[in-house]
C-alpha cells in the first residue's frame, strides 16, 4: 500500500529523507524478532550441520575428528534411508490426500451450518486438541488384538494382528493421522471458503448453474490459495511425522520414517554425526517440498502485497 | 545451599545430611523408597538419598540418563543401570570403578555371570541390586514335565493344539531370547568388546528355532509384535500350553487368571541342543556412581548400602525380584516370593549368560532386530541367507559403520 500511495514522480532514483528513516525505523521494530529467530534457528541449524560434518559418538568420547562428508555419503548410500524417505512420502501424500477431501466437505458442512454453529466448529476441532501421543496409544489400544474394540466390530477378523504386517500398519498409522489433522485441514480450508462473496453464488443460480458447478466453477476456483496453503502446512507437517509411528510401530514391519530414522543415529545411539546428517538431510527435504509448492504451484504466502 | 546446612538443626556444626539423588528405575512394589529411606537412616545423618524415579522401559530409561549424563549432570550421584548398560557408560567415562574392600563387598557371594555383567575392561563399575532371569511357565494339565528341547516343546505345543508365548517384537527383548538361543546352541554373538564370533553352525542352529516356532501352528497370531506384556496377556488367556517369561508373570497370573494359575508349573527354559544345557537370559539392575557427582565417596558408601544383603531381600519380598547373592536362596523370604521355584530361579542365573558387553551394545542390539524380524523370515530349513544377513549387520554395528 505504502508503494502505491507513495508521491509518483520521485526525483530520479533517489530515495527521500522519509522513506530511509521509515525504513531504518522498520528494521529497528523488526530486530528482536530477528535477534530470537537467529538464536533459536539458525544457531541449531548452524550447530547441526557443524556435527553432521564430525564423527561425534558420545559413548566413545576419544574418537572423532572432522570427516568432511562421509556421514552424508553413508546416508545417502544406506538402503534403509531410501526406504524410511519412500514410507515417509508414502503416509504424507496418502494422508494430505484424505484428509483434504474430507477437511473440504466438514468445512462445506461448517460453512452451511445454519444451527449450533458455534458448537459444531468447536467439536469438530476436538481431535486436533488431543496431544499426539494420547491419541496414537488410544487407536493402538484399540486396536490391540487381545483387549481392543476394533477386532470385536463385525466383519474383521477376531484375530487380525493389525500391527503385524506392514499394509495394516501402515493403514491404523494413516487413519490416526487423518482423525487427528482432518480439523485443522478443515478450519484452513473454512477460512478460505468464508472470503467466498456469496453474490457470485446468487448470480449463478440465477444463470442456471447446478450445486456441482457452483462448486468446481466457483468454490474450487476461489479457493486455490486456501487450499494450497492448507496443502503446504500439512505436507510439511506430516513429512515430519514421528509419534504416531514411533508409539504403535517404533518402525517395525518397515513402517519407519526419515525422523524416527534420525531419533536412532541421536537418541538411541548417540551418534551424533550420522543423527545430525539424516536430521540436515531432512531439513533440506523440507526446504524443497516448500520451495516446489511455492514456485511450482504459485503459493503466495503474503497475498495482496504490491509487487509479488 | 544455606537452605541445606540450615536443616542441621541443633548440631553445633551446622552440616546436615549431605543429598545424594539416586536415578533408578520405578518398582510398582516399594522397594526404592523402602531401601533409599533404610540407608539414609543407617547413614547416621551423613547421607540422604533422594529418589529420582525413571519409567518402567529399559529403553525410555536409559534415554533420559544418557541425556543427563552427556551433559555432565552433577546431578546424578548414583545411577540405576540395566545390566547391558555398563560398558557404554564406563567407556563414555559417566562412572567410577568399585575399588579395594567395598568392591569386594557388593560382590560378595554374587553370581559370577552377574559380576560379568558390572565389569568392563577388568573394572567393576557396578554394585548388582537384583537379578532377573526368564523361567519357562507351562500348564502342568496338558503337559506332565517341562520339555527338555525347542523340537519337543514346538511339538508338545502343537499336540496340544496350545500356543507358545516369546517375546518377538522388534525391541530389546526379542534380542533378550535370540542371545539365549545362540548361547545355548553352543555360540556367541560377540567374543570382545568389539570382536564378532557369531560361528555359523551354532548361530544357524538357533535361527533355525525361530523360525521353526515362527511357521508353525503354535505361533501366536501377534507374534512379530509380542512383548513381555502380550505374551503374559496371551498365557491368562488359556490358550497357550507354554511361555517363556520373566517372574512377574507368575504374581501376574496368580491375581488376574486364578483358573489358569492352578494349573502354572514353572520349569528351566528348554534346549537348543539336546543334553547341552540351557544358557537362559539374564537382566536386572547393577548400581553406579556417576563420575559427575560431587561426592562420590558418599555414594559409593549409600550404593553399597542400597545393593546390600537387607536390600536385596526387600527387593525380593515387595517386587519379587531375584537376589544377585547366591546365599540368599536359601533365606525364607526368597523361598516364600518364589514357592517352589526358587531353586529353579537360582540355577537358570547361575547358567545364565550375558548380553554381549560392549560399549556399542545399542548398535548391535538394533542391528540384531534388524537383520532378524520379522521372525518368519527365517526359514528353519535354510538359514543361512538371514545368518549373513545377520553377521553383516553386527559387523557393521560393532564398527559403528551406517544406519541403524
Amino acid at each position: 500500500m505504502e508503494a502505491a500511495s507513495a508521491p509518483a514522480p520521485a526525483p530520479t532514483g533517489k530515495v527521500t529523507e522519509r522513506t530511509l528513516s521509515e525504513r531504518r525505523l522498520g528494521w529497528l521494530l523488526c530486530a528482536p524478532a530477528v535477534i530470537a529467530m537467529l538464536l533459536v534457528t539458525a544457531y541449531p541449524i548452524a550447530y547441526a550441520i557443524g556435527l553432521s560434518l564430525q564423527d561425534v559418538d558420545l559413548r566413545f568420547p576419544e574418537e572423532g575428528g572432522f570427516v568432511g562428508l562421509s556421514n552424508y555419503e553413508a546416508v545417502l548410500t544406506s538402503g534403509l534411508w531410501w526406504t524410511d524417505v519412500f514410507n515417509t512420502l508414502f503416509v504424507t501424500v496418502i494422508a494430505v490426500s484424505v484428509e483434504l477431501v474430507l477437511g473440504m466437505l466438514i468445512a462445506l458442512v461448517m460453512h452451511r451450518a445454519i444451527f449450533g454453529r458455534g458448537v459444531l466448529r468447536t467439536s469438530v476441532l476436538i481431535p486436533y486438541g488431543i496431544v499426539t501421543v494420547v491419541a496414537a496409544f488410544s487407536w493402538q489400544f484399540a486396536f490391540a488384538p487381545d483387549t481392543g474394540f476394533v477386532n470385536n466390530l463385525p466383519l474383521i477378523d477376531d484375530e487380525k494382528a493389525w500391527f503385524g504386517d506392514r499394509f495394516s500398519a501402515f493403514a491404523v498409522i494413516i487413519m490416526a493421522e487423518v482423525w487427528k489433522t482432518t480439523p485443522f485441514m478443515a478450519l484452513l480450508l473454512l477460512a478460505g471458503l468464508t472470503t467466498i462473496d456469496d453474490g457470485l453464488y446468487e448470480a449463478a443460480r440465477v444463470d442456471g448453474a447446478s450445486a456441482v458447478q457452483r462448486f468446481f466453477r466457483i468454490t474450487l476456483p476461489l479457493m486455490k490459495p486456501a487450499i494450497l496453503v492448507a496443502l503446504l502446512f500439512r505436507t510439511l507437517d506430516s513429512f515430519r511425522i514421528f509419534d504416531t509411528i514411533f508409539i504403535m510401530t517404533r518402525g517395525a514391519q518397515d513402517t519407519e520414517s526419515v525422523s524416527i530414522l534420525g531419533f536412532n543415529q541421536l537418541v538411541s545411539r548417540l551418534n551424533l554425526g550420522l543423527g545430525s546428517a539424516v536430521s540436515v538431510l531432512i531439513f533440506i527435504a523440507v526446504l524443497i517440498i516448500a520451495f516446489i509448492f511455492v514456485r511450482g504451484f504459485g503459493v503466495r504466502m503474503q497475498e495482496g502485497r504490491p509487487g509479488t | 545451599m544455606a537452605l541445606v546446612t540450615g536443616c542441621g538443626g541443633d548440631d553445633d556444626e551446622g552440616a546436615g545430611p549431605t543429598t545424594l539423588n539416586w536415578f533408578v528405575a520405578i518398582q510398582p512394589g516399594g522397594t526404592i523408597e523402602e531401601v533409599a529411606a533404610r540407608c539414609s537412616e543407617e547413614s547416621d545423618g551423613s547421607y540422604e538419598v533422594e529418589l529420582e524415579l525413571l519409567p518402567t522401559e529399559a529403553d525410555q530409561q536409559r534415554e533420559q540418563l544418557v541425556r543427563r549424563l552427556g551433559a555432565e549432570d552433577d546431578s546424578i550421584d548414583i545411577v540405576g543401570m540395566d545390566v547391558i548398560w555398563t560398558a557404554e557408560f564406563a567407556n563414555a567415562g559417566w562412572i567410577l570403578p568399585w575399588s579395594g574392600e567395598q568392591a569386594q563387598q557388593v560382590t560378595e557371594d554374587v553370581f559370577p555371570s552377574v559380576i560379568e555383567t558390572a565389569s568392563f575392561e577388568g573394572d567393576l563399575y557396578g554394585a548388582p541390586f537384583n537379578s532377573n532371569t526368564q523361567v519357562l511357565f507351562f500348564r502342568n494339565d496338558q503337559v506332565q514335565e517341562p520339555p527338555e528341547t525347542w523340537n519337543d516343546m514346538i511339538a508338545e505345543a502343537v499336540d496340544q493344539g496350545g500356543l507358545i508365548q516369546v517375546q518377538a517384537n522388534r525391541y530389546e527383548g526379542f534380542v533378550v531370547w535370540v542371545n539365549y538361543l545362540i548361547e545355548s546352541a553352543g555360540g556367541e554373538i560377540l567374543s570382545g568388546p568389539e570382536e564378532v564370533s557369531l560361528e555359523q553352525e551354532p548361530t544357524e542352529e538357533a535361527l533355525s528355532v525361530i523360525g521353526e516356532l515362527a511357521r508353525s501352528p503354535a505361533a501366536p497370531p501377534n507374534l512379530s509384535t509380542s512383548t513381555e506384556d502380550t505374551a503374559r496377556l496371551g498365557f491368562e488367556a488359556g490358550d497357550s500350553t507354554f511361555m517363556l517369561n520373566y517372574t512377574f508373570a507368575y504374581f501376574s497370573a496368580e491375581e488376574n487368571a486364578p483358573d489358569i494359575f492352578e494349573n502354572l508349573a514353572v520349569g528351566v527354559l528348554p534346549q537348543v541342543v539336546p543334553n547341552e544345557p540351557s544358557t537362559p537370559p539374564l537382566g536386572g539392575f547393577n548400581l553406579g556412581v556417576s563420575a559427575f557427582s560431587e561426592n562420590p565417596d558418599l555414594a559409593f558408601e549409600a550404593a553399597a548400602c542400597l545393593s546390600n544383603a537387607d536390600s536385596q531381600l526387600t527387593a525380593t519380598e515387595l517386587d519379587g525380584l531375584p537376589p544377585t547373592r547366591q546365599n540368599l536362596y536359601q533365606d525364607q523370604v526368597v523361598q516364600d516370593a518364589f514357592p517352589g521355584f526358587a531353586d529353579i530361579i537360582q540355577r537358570s542365573i547361575e547358567n545364565a549368560s550375558p548380553r554381549p558387553l560392549t560399549p556399542a551394545y545399542t548398535d548391535v542390539s538394533l542391528a540384531i532386530q534388524r537383520a532378524l524380524h520379522p521372525p518368519s523370515k527365517i526359514d528353519p530349513e535354510n538359514p543361512t541367507p538371514v545368518y549373513e544377513e545377520l553377521r553383516e549387520a553386527v559387523e557393521d554395528a560393532v564398527n559403528r559403520e551406517g544406519l541403524l
